[in-house]
């Protein structure tokens, strides 16, 4: 299947994703607990500003505004039924958006976690889930997405599930997880699980990776987990701008553009093709980030020292794929 | 090792080994051997708060020990509270018959906007393992839920959690209520979710931020003893 964004990946070297959503909402007026996909309806000209801000600092690709547009994170705000609207307008205006650009602009519909933990720990089953995920890619295909993207999932349960619903929806994908637990998702996780469990998949994404997480460092040290399972695959590297800090009533991501710029030139060295940020990252942080990949040559694949010297130190010692990961502290019963 | 171990009878081992088969038990989530270990020893002649005390939180404490060393994560950690909930469900209504010591009060909620209630989840689980009295709020909670719940629980600790990059500053907006209408003194507040750090937590007003569930639990026994020990001085 040939599509907008395969033949970017046939044609480019490097793609350079957006930043941040919720972080640049906030500084257009987003008030604390409100739900951002409410304004692609009632301030569709804030989006439209946040998706060409991307753009024009650089960026190849946008997600769009969807990110909890999900019937069960919509909920919440009493607009469960209204999925599938607001996903679907949150595309219109990225299409309206994108075709305005005489280079090439991908819309990304993005499809965050449904919030819920999946049967058989939780209450939400893989039927569900599906539903949930499915009505969501349809309004972003009629809305005009390029591509689908599922991102910050944590169980590889609700990867799967996101999987199916886009094959229903016969729509090409992208899904990276996020791994913010000692170097782990949530769920426990490794990079190496998620990378053999992507080539499992019946509906495999085009590309799959990392976002958000903790800090630019870990991000990278995820990325070279990727790389060492020796897929194909295209990866993602979304990371956040350094970690969230508090200012006179703003939250504030402590990475500058100089060190995302350094992050970007190390995604690409470490194998990742399609970079861009999380959290935190701001149009501002994308030129230079922009500017650092095309004028700095491609380097050796970074060592986790290189990363931690240029960008500060993990939050754990380790991640969980190599031979140094610490022992239960109990045995465990041994089942007749 | 054997494969005579795979049967293990429970009411066979003497207390100090029903114990540590209990710690093993809670580390793999088995509610039914919870349940049946807890039975044992209140047959024994154990009062209900020493079965909590030396079992189910002494097992725990390991749960959260290797969880916040990144061992466990949280399907293993869910699995383990339930089989705790389990025991539990057996010694609470014995526990206050008995009138045993009260560990702790406090009320717990996902603050506004946020759907995410693991992290606060695997919270209450291991309070309540700690021997706290937990009331939990649920998700998405304005400003108003909080300070009701304040008021008609009297808890020693608040307890407020969020994922999101955008909902984390609403803790700000409960502990700036809490101070205008002079109440903020009144209770510990402890913080934490994903995107949160220490330092976030302060600039807040937070007592504490609390990176997980483990921490959380030893962050508010060591606010319950400070308390004590200030009441006792006082």
């Amino acid at each position: 299947m040939t599509n907008a964004f395969s033949k970017m990946l046939a044609a480019r070297d490097w793609i350079l994703a957006d930043g941040a959503t919720g972080t640049n909402l906030f500084n257009m007026g987003l008030e604390s607990g409100d739900a951002p996909e409410m304004w692609n309806d009632q301030h569709p000209d804030r989006i439209e500003l946040l998706y060409k801000q991307a753009v024009d600092a650089g960026s190849d690709l946008f997600l769009t505004n969807s990110f909890g547009g999900n019937a069960a994170r919509l909920k919440l705000h009493g607009a469960a039924k209204r999925a599938r609207e607001l996903s679907r307008i949150s595309a219109e205006i990225g299409r309206e958006v994108a075709d305005r650009y005489d280079r090439p602009v991908i819309v990304a519909g993005s499809v965050g976690p449904t919030g819920e933990i999946m049967a058989p720990m939780g209450a939400l089953t893989h039927e569900l889930a599906v539903e949930i995920f499915h009505e969501q890619a349809e309004g972003l295909k009629e809305g005009g997405a390029d591509v689908l993207w599922l991102e910050t999932i944590s169980a590889p349960e609700e990867y799967k599930a996101a999987a199916e619903a886009f094959k229903l929806a016969n729509m090409p994908w992208c899904g990276t997880m996020s791994f913010d637990t000692a170097g782990r998702t949530m769920m426990g996780l490794t990079s190496a699980d998620m990378a053999t469990m992507v080539d499992k998949l019946g509906n495999p994404p085009l590309a799959y990776g990392a976002n958000c997480g903790v800090g630019a460092s870990d991000l990278l040290r995820t990325v070279l987990g990727f790389v060492a399972q020796g897929s194909e695959r295209p990866i993602i590297a979304k990371g956040n701008a350094g970690i969230p800090k508090y200012h006179d009533g703003h939250i504030h991501y402590d990475g500058t553009p100089e060190l995302m710029a350094e992050y970007a030139i190390l995604a690409r060295d470490a194998g990742a093709t399609i970079i861009g940020g999380c959290c935190g990252t701001m149009p501002e942080h994308l030129s230079k980030m922009r500017e650092a990949l095309e004028t700095r040559p491609r380097g050796e694949r970074p060592t986790l020292d290189q990363i931690t010297g240029a960008l500060g130190a993990f939050s754990s010692a380790a991640d969980g794929t190599g031979d140094d990961t610490p022992e239960p502290r109990r045995n465990r019963r041994r089942r007749a | 090792m054997s494969d005579q171990e795979d049967d293990i009878i429970l009411s066979e081992l003497d207390n100090e080994e029903l114990v540590q088969q209990m710690f093993d038990d809670l580390y793999d989530g088995l509610k039914e051997e919870i349940e049946e270990g807890v039975n044992i020893l209140l047959e024994r002649g154990w009062q209900p708060y020493q079965v909590l005390t030396e079992a189910l939180v002494g097992g725990m404490t390991i749960v959260g020990k290797d969880f916040r060393d990144g061992i466990l994560f949280v399907p293993e950690v869910l699995l383990a509270a339930n089989a705790m909930k389990g025991g539990m469900a057996i010694l609470k209504p014995l526990l206050a018959e008995t009138g045993a010591p009260r560990v702790g009060k406090m009320v717990i909620g996902t603050v506004k906007g946020d759907i995410h209630d693991i992290g606060k989840n695997l919270v209450s689980m291991m309070m309540e393992g700690a021997g706290f009295e937990v009331v939990d709020l649920g998700i998405n909670n304005p400003v108003e839920k909080y300070l009701e719940a304040l008021e008609t629980e009297a808890p020693d600790i608040l307890g407020m959690s969020a994922l999101l990059t955008t909902t984390m500053p609403y803790m700000k907006v409960v502990i700036d209520t809490l101070i205008e209408q002079g109440k903020r003194d009144d209770y510990v507040v402890l913080v934490g979710g994903a995107p949160l750090n220490e330092e976030f937590g302060k600039a807040i007003g937070a007592d504490a931020y609390c990176r997980d569930a483990a921490v959380a639990v030893e962050t508010a026994k060591d606010f319950m003893a400070r308390k004590h020990n200030k009441l006792a001085a006082g």
